[in-house]
């Protein structure tokens, strides 16, 4: 059986999008920016594109801007709003430790320049207290940023009362929607954020595109500069068959976002279930609060690539946030924020469903990971220690 | 997966003498859970000659398969033989080993030193510090490199 268990990693596109991408590379070739008819035709694909989205996003055409994918429009945003608080002398930035790369490595660049960069801790349950984002917010505040869902564990973060709050306090609000636009309902009014980045290949459209969502009036400068495209803020003819395609699914995902809810979360609280019947082992991340195709685990006395590896032969591609598998030497900076020890975080499974995913997967899922993991058990020094008593267990 | 060489998958996917020796003459264990391995190697000692060896370990695939092969490349080998084990060798026997995982073939070479020194400890026998450098010394891991792309 093959079973792709890696959804939040990347998504296969949908056929809608496939057919969407092919028929316009086809058909509109022209460069958006040329005056000819090809050229204007292509203009208003985009345009359509850019007014489509923002009817599903909740915001104005206008404020949308294609880039290449969440990493791009998350340091867009992030750069815009620092180097603007500068301007004013505000010069701090505050975020969460759980956010994803694409976030704390910007943030570590500004921090580099000058910035004070302040990242909050999140609870057991992996979400961040409205409390301590407003107690961390001053005079001095340029920008708040808060990941809408998070990508390992999945937890849902309280956006809305952030975003209230950020807009009660005059400061700006970021928050990196990858992992959430296309799964759960995001409305940026709702939310009141000033940034938002999305990127397609999570909710089936094509890899190497993505939107940045900036409000009117807030403050963005391009990252890459030489044209007049997307306002003048993104240079580089836009990558239309790719743009359409995502558009496409995104209305997909949308259109069909309650129903796969609702399988999935058949799916998660079968494989949840299952799991923890596993001995010593933990779910990660708050059990409500999370999106409905994430289930991730430590389990206690073996190491993540290993078990990858083993469920990798058995058909099963999952993910883990060892240390081996991230290619660092610590484990993943969630788990390690959400009070997992160095031990149990090497021993950490993601597995994220998509709704083609089905039951029977799902039981040999369960199968799978219980077979493997006893077999690293029986292997592992680690595991005869905590069975014997020399070592006490953690989960 | 292509990361790893035919070789360590096949350790890896079928590691030999993988257990425990109850009446161990020597074990020795290395690396530590919070760096994410830790091998633990148990030898069986007759006339200078490793009789057996056993080995568990808690790690990543290249961590499991280079235990494997050190155990396979000092099984029936004279002590004195078995110390000259380095971990290049274990990886080159491995066909090779990814950069950042090579730290796993160095595990390897110091739990088998670390076995046999408790072995020599154990007996009293007098022995040259100089063919333990590589376990005398304090364990530190190599340095990764790299990052998630997510």
């Amino acid at each position: 059986m093959d079973i792709y268990a890696d959804h939040a990693a990347t998504t296969k596109m949908c056929d809608a999008a496939l057919r969407a991408y092919a028929d316009t590379a086809a058909k509109f070739y022209g460069n958006a920016s040329s005056l000819h008819t090809a050229g204007q035709r292509a203009q208003e694909v985009l345009s359509d594109c850019r007014a489509r989205i923002a009817r599903l996003l909740g915001c104005d055409a206008r404020e949308l801007y294609f880039t290449s994918g969440g990493s791009e429009s998350d340091n867009q945003a992030i750069t815009s709003a620092a180097h603007a608080g500068a301007k004013k002398g505000k010069k701090k930035l505050i975020s969460t430790a759980i956010e994803h790369h694409a976030v704390l490595h910007t943030l570590k660049k500004l921090e580099r320049e000058g910035f004070e960069v302040v990242l909050l801790p999140v609870g057991e349950d992996g979400i961040v207290e409205v409390s301590d984002v407003e107690a961390a917010i001053d005079e001095n505040t340029a920008l708040v940023s808060v990941m809408f869902a998070n990508n390992e564990i999945g937890t849902i973060q309280p956006v809305a009362e952030i975003g209230a709050l950020c807009k009660k306090k005059g400061v700006l609000f970021h928050t990196d929607a990858v992992q959430a636009v296309g799964h759960i309902p995001v409305n940026i009014r709702e939310i009141g954020c000033d940034y938002l980045a999305l990127s397609a290949h999570k909710f089936s459209g094509p890899k190497g595109v993505g939107v940045l969502y900036a409000r009117r009036g807030a403050p963005l400068s391009p990252l890459i500069e030489g044209g007049a495209q997307e306002h003048g803020k993104r240079a580089g003819t836009e990558d239309l068959p790719a743009i359409v395609a995502m558009t496409v699914a995104l209305e997909t995902s949308i259109a069909d976002m309650d129903a796969s809810e609702k399988v999935l979360k058949h799916l998660q609280d079968r494989l949840i279930a299952g799991l923890s019947k596993i001995e010593h082992c933990a779910l990660n991340g708050d059990r409500v609060r999370r999106l409905p195709g994430n289930t991730s685990f430590c389990f206690e006395g073996i190491e993540g690539e290993s078990l990858l590896l083993l469920l990798d032969e058995k058909g099963i591609e999952a993910s883990s946030g060892s240390a081996c598998t991230s290619g660092s030497l610590d484990p993943s900076h969630v788990l390690l924020a959400i009070g997992r020890v160095h031990d149990v975080a090497h021993g950490s499974l993601r597995l994220t469903l998509g709704p083609e995913n089905t039951e029977e997967e799902v039981d040999y899922l369960i199968e799978s990971v219980k077979e493997v993991v006893e077999y690293l058990r029986n292997m592992s020094p680690v595991w005869r220690d905590l069975k014997e008593g020399r070592r006490q267990y953690i989960l | 997966m292509s990361l790893y060489s035919e070789k360590v998958m096949d350790h890896f996917k079928h590691p030999r003498n993988v257990g425990v020796i109850e009446d161990a003459d020597g074990v020795g264990e290395v690396g530590n859970a919070k760096c994410g391995d830790i091998m633990k190697m148990y030898i069986k000692v007759e006339n200078g000659i490793l009789t057996d060896v056993k080995f568990e370990t808690f790690g990543c695939g290249s961590a499991i398969a280079s235990s494997s092969m050190a155990t396979e490349m000092i099984k029936g080998k004279p002590l004195s033989e078995a110390l000259g084990l380095t971990n290049k060798a274990v990886a080159e026997a491995l066909d090779g080993l990814p950069a950042y995982k090579m730290h796993c073939s160095v595990l390897a070479e110091q739990a088998v030193q670390a076995a046999i020194l408790d072995y020599y400890k154990k007996n009293n026998i007098p022995y040259d510090e100089a063919d333990f450098k590589c376990v005398l010394c304090a364990h530190e891991h190599d340095e990764h490199g790299g990052d998630d792309g997510e």
